[in-house]
């Protein structure tokens, strides 16, 4: 069984991207489970074909303690028998949703959850690593092996080497890995050029470019993967080569996160940022010119 | 084991459900049909339980319960004397839990014991920054100061698992690094609804970790036997101990009560574990019956009769010269329990005892009570499962209340009906009763006596029930109100 987290800045599209993976990953006839570390509970929308699904901390808050909780209650089986649980947790401003993930992925240990059938467990989790709690799907015995979803974007980009850096602490202290950067496109100037640029300065590889398509939306809006809505979609294409990447993947390294200046140059050196202007940082497109 | 049926004079069936019903009629709906079924009428017979139990406490009374933690410092882990136990999160958890169970400990403090208190001391940066590092300094601190302990159990507070430190991981490396036994125990104080948790939590990290790390240096032989559940409690251990080796038994590990490292975790080498607190230890005897094929067998160290019982039953699994030593042991006991029954009961014939204490004591001191005369009206646990209470069924008299996580209103509803000479609870309860004029022994810690296990526990048991009872300042107190 292989453990994989999904990290990535908000928004970049993690539930999207792994859900399509792991559709891909089933067509190829594995096995694998979702654990969804969000309080939003969007990561098994598209395999299940509903959000809102019986969370585990839904149920714990319902049952007052998480003991009283069964296996059955919160995992659901979806498209290509796709074992789906999401963690779930407090609404925004509340709580503390790191606690959550903690207590539900010991509770899908404790209960049996991780059947040696399973030939992949997916963790897809909430933007950046901003407590332990977040860090639990990749502490020991849990994902030794991470795939960062980013953009061309500057702060996409950021957040990966920010997460490189959470990477870096765990794989001191365990087995955990970096597997590659997904390059989840935003049809920003040569896009795959510089995610494969800071791939190499981080030390691992741009294990795909998956290209921005509308198809992605429109499967999305009927609660779908692309696979299983269009099967023959040249984007449902994409979604399979890289779930063939992943399953054959065996380059898994110790990652090496730049400092800010670092990721700057890079960005000078792909003709995206001016170096040399100071003047104008501060000061608006329109005033500066 | 067959039981006859006992009946107390004018308690029946109806007459304890009357009770309750109004008891349960304080309660707005909601309260009531969730503490309903806690509470019941004992049906001796049934030799089950016949109350629902292990569910989250009914907010808004004062609960006795502790919490994971303490079920793990307090009770599992806290009571093993050689090792460094470390409260790990802010300072007054560590504090408040130091020495209040009075789990005895010998030896000298700092070179073979270290009944200390260690804490992690978090401040508002070490729940922002997490506690890791701290942590690891603090490991490597405890070993420079104490170089003889047998190793270091990391216990966690609440706060560890809310920012989620990964104590799991700091206590492996500071274990490589420091050559020493490192345990991390998650065992925030949230998880679960009582301590029991935090027993099964413990006994968990034993398994993981200690079980089967060290062997005994000298060879095993037939008779070697670890006592299981056994904590101390005002040197119940110092009684129990050589009340077995008198028997003829090799007790090679006492879990965990004045215990030692490396003798539990050689205690899978062991022919029987003889198990006195069930609740919070039965996991492990599991383990090792499952594991080791150890078989595990419960006793009663409480009281003349239940002891002879219990020694009886453990003599008929060896040969016949345990059989012939236990009776020898008997013989020379019982006489001197007889005298201090035929001193006392006279004083204490008749008395009604209510209970209302934590793992075992509910069922197993109920006999006790008995040699001296007196009868138990009421009992009940703070965290017991459903097992302890299929257990407690036939020693309770039948019809009798049984209740379980009781809160403070029911318990003093039930006393103004019952009118008890005596009850046996914890401090929660203490000064409650002790208003009322009711005579009230603390049993959780034998209110600073002991020890009351074994033979030489019995006499200070007879003394404190009748110095309680029968004192006269109880008459004197009169409550202004």
């Amino acid at each position: 069984m292989r453990q994989i987290a999904i990290y990535g800045k908000g928004g970049i599209g993690k539930s999207t991207t792994t859900q399509n993976t792991v559709a891909g990953l089933a067509s190829l006839g594995m096995k694998v489970m979702i654990v969804g570390c969000d309080p939003k509970a969007d990561s098994t929308r598209l395999i299940l074909h509903a959000k809102a699904q019986a969370t585990v901390m839904d149920l714990v808050r319902d049952l007052g303690t998480v003991e009283d909780l069964e296996l059955g209650d919160v995992l659901k089986v979806g498209y290509g028998n796709v074992k789906c649980v999401e963690s779930g947790g407090p609404e925004p401003g509340v709580g503390c949703a790191g606690r959550g993930v903690i207590t539900a992925i010991n509770f899908l240990e404790e209960n049996g959850a991780y059947t040696p059938d399973l030939d992949f467990v997916f963790y897809d989790v909430l933007g950046d690593v901003v407590c332990g709690g977040f860090a639990m799907p990749i502490r020991e015995n849990k994902a030794e092996e991470i795939y960062i979803v980013c953009s061309g974007e500057m702060m996409a980009m950021y957040a990966a080497n920010n997460i490189a850096k959470g990477i870096l602490k765990y794989a001191t202290t365990g087995k955990v890995r970096l597997g590659g950067l997904i390059c989840n496109s935003r049809n920003t100037d040569r896009e795959a050029d510089l995610i494969e640029a800071l791939a190499a300065k981080l030390g691992t590889q741009m294990i795909h470019f998956v290209p921005r398509d509308n198809q992605v939306q429109r499967a999305e809006l009927r609660r779908m993967t692309v696979i299983e809505y269009s099967p023959e979609h040249a984007q449902a294409e994409e979604y399979r080569t890289l779930a063939k990447k992943i399953s054959e993947n065996k380059m898994l390294v110790v990652p090496n996160p730049l400092t800010m200046d670092e990721l700057e140059e890079l960005l000078m050196e792909f003709g995206i940022m001016e170096a040399d202007d100071e003047s104008v940082v501060g000061v608006a497109e329109a005033a500066a010119q | 084991m067959s039981h006859e049926i006992k009946t107390v004079d004018g308690i029946t069936k109806e007459s304890t459900q009357e009770m309750i019903d109004k008891v349960l009629e304080a309660y707005p709906e909601k309260g009531k049909k969730k503490r309903a079924p806690h509470l019941a009428p004992n049906d001796q017979a049934s030799g089950s339980a016949c109350v629902k139990s292990n569910k989250k406490t009914v907010p808004g009374v004062m609960s006795a319960r502790g919490c994971a933690y303490a079920g793990a410092k307090g009770v599992v882990w806290g009571p093993i004397r050689d090792m460094v136990h470390v409260s790990h999160g802010p300072v007054g958890c560590g504090w408040y839990s130091w020495g209040t169970r009075r789990n005895l400990v010998s030896g000298i403090n700092g070179v073979n014991q270290f009944a200390m208190q260690f804490t992690s001391d978090f401040q508002e940066k070490d729940v922002v920054y997490g506690g890791d590092k701290k942590l690891a300094t603090l490991l490597k601190e405890a070993k420079d100061l104490f170089p003889l302990a047998k190793g270091i159990s990391v216990l966690s507070e609440c706060p560890v698992g809310l920012i989620g430190d990964d104590i799991n991981a700091t206590a492996k490396a500071a274990s490589k690094e420091l050559d020493l036994p490192i345990i991390p125990c998650n065992c925030e104080g949230f998880r679960g609804v009582s301590q029991s948790l935090g027993h099964h939590i413990s006994n968990d990290t034993i398994r993981d970790y200690i079980i089967e790390t060290r062997e005994f240096p000298e060879p095993i032989g037939p008779y070697d036997i670890a006592l299981i559940g056994e904590y101390n409690i005002g040197g119940d251990a110092w009684s129990t101990k050589p009340l077995l080796e008198e028997c003829g038994f090799n007790v090679k590990a006492v879990w965990t009560g004045d215990g030692e490292m490396e003798k539990i975790a050689a205690t899978h080498q062991v022919k029987l574990n003889v198990i006195h607190c069930y609740r919070s230890m039965n996991y492990m005897c599991k383990v090792m019956e499952e594991k080791y094929g150890i078989p595990w067998i419960e006793l009663n160290f409480f009281g003349p009769t239940k002891i002879k019982e219990s020694l009886r039953k453990l003599a008929e699994l060896f040969d016949d010269s345990i059989k012939e030593k236990v009776e020898a042991v008997i013989a020379k006991y019982d006489p001197v329990c007889q005298a201090i029954i035929d001193e006392v009961k006279p004083r204490l014939e008749g008395k009604k005892v209510m209970l209302y204490v934590g793992g075992l004591r509910p069922r197993h001191t109920i006999n006790a009570y008995e040699d001296l005369g007196m009868v138990c009206v009421g009992s009940g646990y703070e965290f017991a499962h459903n097992d302890d209470y299929d257990r407690t069924a036939s020693e309770m008299p039948d019809a009798t209340v049984v209740y379980d996580d009781a809160s403070e209103f029911e318990m003093e509803q039930f006393a103004h009906v019952l009118k008890p000479d005596l009850i046996g609870s914890g401090i929660k309860e203490k000064y409650l009763f002790q208003k009322m004029g009711i005579p009230f022994r603390q049993m959780h810690s034998w209110d600073y006596s002991g020890p009351y296990h074994g033979y030489k526990g019995f006499p200070i048991f007879a003394r404190d029930i009748d110095m309680a009872v029968n004192s006269p300042t109880w008459n004197l107190v009169k409550a202004p109100f």
